[in-house]
C-alpha cells in the first residue's frame, strides 16, 4: 500500500499519517479535560467559561487546529528546508531579544506578552533548531565524524540552549540535550552517551556519597572499558577488582591508624613523633593515595597501549582525566553556578536534605496526589488532592498529578504508552523516508517530546529533580500547545510530501 | 529484528517508559504511605469541646456551673448559593444591627477563598431564649446554624477574682502551654486558673471526609476513629458560698479584702478583692475585657493576694509575741505613753489612754509607744554583737509568720509582701548610718513592710491556734483532687506556743471591754461569740488612713479568722472592724442580731469610692 504507484492523485486519507494526528487529537483533549478537573472546586464554572483556564485552553485548542492546518495545507513541504536557516536566526534574535524586552514571570525573563497573548520564543526555538540540524546535517558530505561538522552540529544546538539559560530557564534548555539520542541515530559514537551518562554519575556521587568514591568508581570502570577492549577481562579481574576493593578500605584504614595513633600509651612511645609531626597519618588524604595509585598506572598502560596503537585506551585515558577534573569542580558547579532554586531541588532529589515545607513540598504533595490514586484513580472530577490546591501548578507543570489522582495507575499508564506509541509512529516513519531531511527532523521532534515527558512525569514521581517543563500537548498553555503542536505538524506535513511523491 | 541504532533507540524509549510505569506501580498500587497521606489531607477534624468540671463551694454548693449558649454559624457559600436572604429578618430575631451583618459577610467574603465550604462563626455566645427565637424561623437562613456550646454560669456572686475567668488561649498561652490549640478555651485567672489540669476535661472529635470540592460527605470509617469528649472533673472548694456572697456585699463599693480562714484546717472561707470583676462579666470576658482592664479602680486586680499593703497596728502583735519569746519584757512589764514615744527631738505619736499601761492593755488600747519601748530593746538587744544582726533575728522570726515571702497558697498569683533585713537598711543608710530609732515604725507596722490581706488573716489564724498556721488554701480533697500534704501539715512560728495566750487576752479585752473602758474595738463585740480582735490604722500619705481589723472567735476552739482591709476607711473601728465582726458573726451565727442590724445596713451601703484616689 506504500509502494510506488499512483502517487500523484493519492488522497488526503492516504498521504496523511492519521495515527499522529489523531494521537495529538486524543492528548489535546485529554490535556483539557484535566485542565477542567484541576480547576473546577477553585473556579467554579462551566469547561468551556472563556474567563477559566479551560475555556482559554479550548481557544489555545482551536488556534492549534488551525496552524494544524496551515502547517500541512498551506506552506509547501519544501519551504521548511530552505528557510530553516533564516529561521532558525530569526529565532535566535527573539531568544536574545526577549531578554531585553520581555516581561518577567517567576524570576525569568523568556515571555513576549501581547495583549493578552503571552508567547515564549524558547517554545519556537525547539522547531527552528530541530529545522536548523535537520538542513544542516542532511547536506551530501555531511559526516558526524568529522570534527568540522560535530562542532557545526554542536553550535547550532548549544547557541539556542545557552541563550535560554541565560534567560534562567535552565529547565527548557535541559530538553535541548535530548537531541544527542539524534545525534546518536545520525552516527554519533556510542561513547559520548555513557560519557554523558559518565557525567552524571560522579556528580551524584561526589555530591551523595565523597570524592574519593567518584574517582575510585571511574578507575573501576575506566579500567573495564580499557581491559574490555583490549581482550584482557581477565587481568582486569585478577589486578584491578582487588586493587578497587583495596581502595574502597583505605579510609577506614587510615582513620583506625590515626585513631590508634592517638592512643595516649602509644603516644608516651613516641612522644618525639608526636610533638613533631601532630598524628601525621590524618594528615594524609586518602584522595590522595588513590591519585597517587591512579598517577603511577597511567604510564605504565598508556605505554602499553602506545606499543599496541590502541587508540581507545588514550581515548580513555583522557576521558578518565576529564572524570577527575569533573569530581574535583562539582563542588564549584554545584555552589557557584547553579542558582540556589535549583541547587536546592537536586538536593531535595538525592535526599540530601529534607524539606517537606520548602522544595519537598511541592513534590510529596504531588507523589501524594498521584499515589492516592491507586489501580483505577478517583474518577473524574473526584480528585481530592488537586482540586484543594495542595498541589501546585496543578494545571500546568504538574498537571499529571490530576491524571494521577482521578484516573489512577491504569489512566497513568495509557497516556504513557500513547506517547510511547507517538514517539514510536514517528520514529517508524522518519526512518521509512528516503529524505536525510524528515529522517533528522523526526528523530528530533521525537526527541524534545521524549525529555518532556520523562522530565515532567519524572518530577511528578519524585525521579526527576523539580524542573519546570510542560507536558507536551496536555499542559494548560497556548504556547506551549502550539510550539509542540507546529512542530508535530511540520514533521506530518514533511511526511505526506513524501507519500505524495514516492 | 536488527540490532540497529533504531532498534538500540527504541529499546531505550521503552526502557524509560518502563522506568516510569514502574515507579508509577510502585507509588500507585503498591506503597500506601501515600494513600494515608491523601486521606490526612482531605479528613476534617470537628472538635468537641468537654464541659468543663463544675466548682462547688465547701458544702456542696455550685458556685460555678455550665449552660449552654449558641454560636451562630454562617457556610458563606451556601448563603451565595442561596443568592442572598433577609438581612432585616435575622437582624430582628437576633437583636444585631444590619451595619454588623454587613460587616461580617463582607469579612467572610474577602476571605471566601480561605472559608471556602466550611462554616466559620458569625456570632458568639448567643442566650438560649435568643437563638430559640432564630431556630424557629431558621429554614428562612439558608446557610446559618447554631452550634451549641456550654459556656459557665455563676449562681452566686463569689467574685471574679476568686473564682476567675475562662477565655480562648491565645497565641502567648500556647506558647507556654504547647498542649492547647487555637480555639480551646482555659481557665485564665483565679480557681479555674488553679485547677485547670482537673477542670478542662478532654477534647473529642470527629472526622469528616471531604470531597472535591471541600464539602463534608461522609464520616470517616464510619465514626469508629472519633473520640468522645471527657467532661472535666469536679471540684470542692474550701470556699463558703453564703459567706463569700455576704463578704462581696460587705464590699461593696469600697476597695480593699476582706479573707476568712477556717483556723484548724487553714481553708480559706472567703477571700473577696473589692472592686472586683462582677459575675455576669465573668461568663463573657471577652466582650468586657476592655472595659474591665481600663476601670480605674482595677477589678482585676486581686488584691486580696497580691496587694502589698502596710499592716498598722496589727502588726503590733508580732512584735509583742517576739519580745516576749527573747524575753526583752514580760508580760507585766509596764511602759509609759505621754501622748507618744519620745526620741531626741522626734516623737512616734499615740492617742489619749492610761498610762503607764502593761503588755495586755497595750494591745486592748493599742499603745503606740509601748511598741517603741519592745522593738528598741529588740534591736538594741546585748545578747547580738550588732543591730544588724538583731535586725536579722527580728527578720527570721517575723518570717516565720508567713510574712515576706508567698504563703504558698493554691491560689494562683500570689505575692509575698516584704519584710526588710539589715542588709536593705544597709543599702539605703549604709552600714553603721541607722539604729533602732531610724527604723522604729517597724514596731507599729508601717515603713518598709509589705503585707497581703491573706498574710494578715493567716496571722490572725496563727494566733486563734496559739502558735501554728496550715498553709491558706482554696481547694479541699474530693472525689477527684487530692490536696498536697503541705497543706495537711502545722507550721510553728519561732514563738513558744506558750506566749499567744497572752496576745489572746489583749485581744479579747480589745473587743469585749464594752464602751468607755478604753477598747478600741468594741463596736466589733458580739454577745456569745467572744470575739478576739485587733484594730489597725495604717497612715497612708496619700489620703485617708487605711481601715484594717483582723479576729477570730470564738476565742477557745476558734472556728473562724478574719481579715479586713479597708483602703482609705480611716480608723480600724470605722470600716473594718465592723465588717469583719459582721462576717465572723454571719458565719458563726448564721444571721446579724437585731440591735446590729443598724451597723450591717450602714457597712453594706457605706460608699468609699469617692475616697480613692485612682488615676484616670
Amino acid at each position: 500500500m506504500r509502494s510506488a504507484g499512483g502517487y500523484r492523485n493519492r488522497s488526503l486519507a492516504k498521504t496523511i499519517d492519521w495515527s499522529l494526528v489523531f494521537c495529538w487529537l486524543i492528548l489535546i483533549f485529554i490535556g483539557w479535560a484535566n485542565i477542567y478537573a484541576s480547576i473546577h472546586a477553585t473556579e467554579p464554572s462551566s469547561i468551556f467559561d472563556f474567563s477559566s483556564r479551560s475555556g482559554k485552553q479550548f481557544v489555545w485548542m482551536a488556534t492549534a487546529l488551525v496552524i494544524a492546518v496551515t502547517v500541512l495545507f498551506v506552506f509547501p513541504a519544501r519551504l521548511y528546508e530552505s528557510a530553516a536557516f533564516p529561521i532558525y536566526v530569526f529565532v535566535i534574535m527573539l531568544l536574545v531579544a526577549v531578554i531585553f524586552l520581555g516581561i518577567e514571570v517567576k524570576g525569568s525573563r523568556s515571555w513576549f506578552e501581547f495583549g493578552p497573548v503571552r508567547f515564549q520564543p524558547a517554545e519556537i526555538s525547539k522547531i527552528s533548531t530541530s529545522l536548523m540540524l535537520a538542513a544542516v546535517m542532511s547536506q551530501s558530505g555531511y559526516r558526524i565524524g568529522r570534527w568540522k561538522d560535530f562542532i557545526t552540529t554542536a553550535a547550532i544546538i548549544l547557541l539556542p540552549m545557552m541563550i535560554i539559560i541565560g534567560q534562567s530557564e535552565t529547565g527548557s534548555a535541559l530538553v535541548y540535550v535530548g537531541f544527542i539520542f539524534m545525534l546518536y541515530r545520525e552516527g554519533l559514537s556510542g561513547w559520548l552517551i555513557f560519557m554523558v551518562g559518565m557525567a552524571i554519575l560522579l556528580f551524584i556521587l561526589t555530591l551523595t556519597a565523597s570524592p574519593y568514591t567518584a574517582v575510585l568508581v571511574l578507575a573501576g570502570i575506566a579500567s573495564l572499558c580499557i581491559c574490555l577492549y583490549s581482550g584482557r577481562f581477565r587481568w582486569w579481574l585478577i589486578i584491578c577488582v582487588p586493587l578497587v576493593v583495596l581502595f574502597a578500605f583505605v579510609p577506614d584504614i587510615l582513620e583506625s591508624i590515626a585513631a590508634a595513633g592517638q592512643d595516649p600509651a602509644l603516644v608516651e612511645e613516641a612522644v618525639e613523633e608526636a610533638s613533631a609531626g601532630g598524628s601525621w597519618v590524618t594528615k594524609i588524604k586518602p584522595l590522595y593515595i588513590l591519585l597517587g595509585a591512579i598517577g603511577l598506572s597511567i604510564p605504565f598502560v598508556a605505554y602499553q597501549a602506545f606499543r599496541e596503537r590502541n587508540t581507545f585506551t588514550h581515548l580513555a585515558i583522557i576521558s578518565s582525566l576529564a572524570g577527575i577534573v569533573l569530581v574535583f569542580s562539582v563542588n564549584f558547579l554545584f555552589n557557584d553556578v547553579l542558582q540556589d532554586h535549583q541547587r536546592k531541588r537536586i538536593e531535595v532529589l538525592l535526599g540530601m536534605k529534607e524539606d517537606p515545607s520548602g522544595v519537598g513540598y511541592n513534590v510529596n504533595q504531588s507523589m501524594i496526589a498521584i499515589g492516592s490514586g491507586g489501580l483505577t484513580g478517583k474518577g473524574y472530577l473526584n480528585g481530592t488532592q488537586t482540586t484543594y490546591g495542595f498541589v501546585p501548578e496543578q494545571s500546568t507543570d504538574f498537571i499529571f498529578c490530576t491524571i494521577g489522582e482521578e484516573w489512577g495507575f491504569v489512566g497513568c499508564t495509557f497516556i504513557i504508552l500513547l506517547y510511547v506509541f507517538l514517539m514510536w509512529r514517528i520514529v517508524k516513519d522518519a526512518e521509512r523516508s528516503r529524505e536525510a531531511f524528515t529522517r533528522i527532523y523526526g528523530y528530533c521532534v521525537a526527541c524534545c517530546i521524549f525529555m518532556h515527558l520523562f522530565i515532567n512525569i519524572g518530577m511528578t514521581i519524585g525521579l526527576m529533580p523539580v524542573i519546570g517543563i510542560p507536558l507536551p500537548f496536555i499542559s494548560y498553555g497556548g504556547s506551549s500547545l502550539w510550539g509542540f503542536t507546529a512542530l508535530l505538524f511540520i514533521f506530518i506535513a514533511l511526511d505526506r510530501n513524501e507519500r505524495k511523491y514516492f | 529484528m536488527k540490532f540497529n541504532r533504531e532498534n538500540k533507540l527504541l529499546i531505550g524509549l521503552c526502557t524509560a517508559a518502563a522506568i516510569l510505569i514502574a515507579k508509577l506501580f510502585t507509588i500507585q498500587i503498591i506503597d500506601d504511605k501515600y494513600k494515608m497521606s491523601a486521606e490526612n489531607n482531605t479528613m476534617v477534624y470537628t472538635t468537641i469541646y468537654p464541659t468543663r468540671g463544675i466548682i462547688h463551694d465547701r458544702t456542696g454548693k455550685i458556685l460555678v456551673g455550665n449552660k449552654v449558649a449558641y454560636d451562630l454559624m454562617v457556610t458563606p457559600k451556601e448563603v451565595e448559593k442561596a443568592k442572598g436572604f433577609d438581612t432585616l429578618a435575622l437582624c430582628r430575631v437576633l437583636d444585631i444591627t444590619p451595619e454588623f451583618v454587613r460587616e461580617k459577610m463582607a469579612e467572610f467574603s474577602r476571605n471566601r477563598r480561605r472559608i471556602g465550604w466550611q462554616s466559620v462563626v458569625m456570632i458568639k455566645q448567643i442566650p438560649p431564649e435568643t437563638y430559640m427565637k432564630f431556630a424557629e424561623v431558621a429554614y428562612k437562613f439558608p446557610g446559618f446554624r447554631g452550634q451549641a456550646r456550654s459556656i459557665r454560669e455563676y449562681p452566686y456572686n463569689a467574685g471574679g477574682n476568686l473564682l476567675g475567668y475562662v477565655s480562648e488561649v491565645n497565641a502567648n498561652y500556647i506558647a507556654k502551654h504547647p498542649e492547647y490549640k487555637a480555639g480551646d478555651y482555659a481557665g485564665m485567672t483565679g480557681i479555674e486558673a488553679a485547677r485547670e489540669n482537673e477542670l478542662k476535661g478532654e477534647k473529642g472529635h470527629n472526622i469528616w471526609l471531604r470531597n472535591s470540592r471541600n464539602q463534608i460527605e461522609s464520616r470517616y470509617r464510619d465514626g469508629e476513629m472519633d473520640k468522645e469528649a471527657v467532661p472535666g472533673d469536679d471540684i470542692m472548694t474550701t470556699i463558703d458560698a453564703e459567706l463569700q456572697n455576704y463578704g462581696q456585699m460587705l464590699m461593696n463599693r469600697k476597695v480593699g479584702s476582706l479573707v476568712a480562714i477556717e483556723p484548724s484546717t487553714g481553708e480559706i472561707l472567703t477571700l473577696v478583692s473589692s472592686p472586683g470583676i462582677d459575675v455576669d462579666q465573668l461568663a463573657n470576658i471577652g466582650q468586657h475585657y476592655k472595659e474591665i482592664s481600663t476601670d480605674p479602680y482595677k477589678p482585676m486586680f486581686n488584691r486580696a493576694v497580691q496587694a502589698s499593703y502596710p499592716p498598722g497596728s496589727v502588726f503590733k502583735l508580732v512584735n509583742g509575741l517576739i519580745g516576749l519569746q527573747e524575753e526583752v519584757f514580760t508580760p507585766n512589764t509596764h511602759y509609759p505613753c505621754s501622748m507618744g514615744y519620745h526620741f531626741g527631738k522626734n516623737k512616734l505619736g499615740c492617742h489619749a489612754h492610761k498610762s503607764p499601761l502593761n503588755f495586755e492593755e497595750s494591745i486592748m488600747m493599742s499603745c503606740n509607744a509601748y511598741y517603741c519601748y519592745v522593738l528598741r530593746s529588740l534591736l538594741e538587744n546585748p545578747k547580738y554583737d550588732s543591730i544588724d544582726e538583731a535586725m536579722d533575728k527580728w527578720n527570721e522570726y517575723v518570717k516565720s509568720f508567713g510574712f515576706g515571702q508567698k504563703l504558698g497558697s493554691d491560689f494562683p498569683s500570689e505575692l509575698g509582701g516584704n519584710i526588710p533585713s539589715s542588709k536593705y537598711y544597709n543599702r539605703v543608710y549604709r552600714k553603721g548610718g541607722w539604729k533602732a530609732t531610724t527604723v522604729i515604725s517597724l514596731s507599729i507596722g508601717q515603713g518598709e513592710i509589705g503585707c497581703t490581706p491573706l498574710h494578715l488573716a493567716n496571722l490572725c489564724a496563727t494566733i486563734a491556734n496559739r502558735g501554728f498556721y496550715y498553709t491558706p488554701h482554696i481547694i479541699k480533697d474530693s472525689e477527684n483532687v487530692t490536696i498536697d500534704q503541705k497543706y495537711k501539715e502545722k507550721n510553728y512560728t519561732m514563738v513558744d506556743t506558750t506566749h499567744f495566750h497572752k496576745v489572746i487576752g489583749g485581744m479579747y479585752r480589745a473587743v469585749n471591754s464594752g464602751y468607755g473602758s478604753g477598747g478600741t474595738a468594741s463596736v466589733a463585740a458580739v454577745e456569745g461569740l467572744d470575739i478576739c480582735g485587733k484594730t489597725g490604722t495604717a497612715q497612708n500619705p496619700h489620703g485617708h488612713d487605711h481601715s484594717v481589723f483582723i479576729c477570730f472567735a470564738p476565742r477557745d476552739n476558734p472556728k473562724i479568722a478574719v481579715a479586713a482591709y479597708v483602703e482609705n476607711g480611716g480608723f480600724g473601728a470605722t470600716w473594718a472592724a465592723p465588717i469583719a465582726s459582721l462576717l465572723t458573726e454571719k458565719y458563726l451565727n448564721g444571721e446579724i442580731s437585731k440591735e446590729r442590724k443598724a451597723l450591717e445596713e450602714r457597712m453594706l451601703n457605706g460608699d468609699l469610692l469617692d475616697r480613692v484616689k485612682v488615676k484616670r
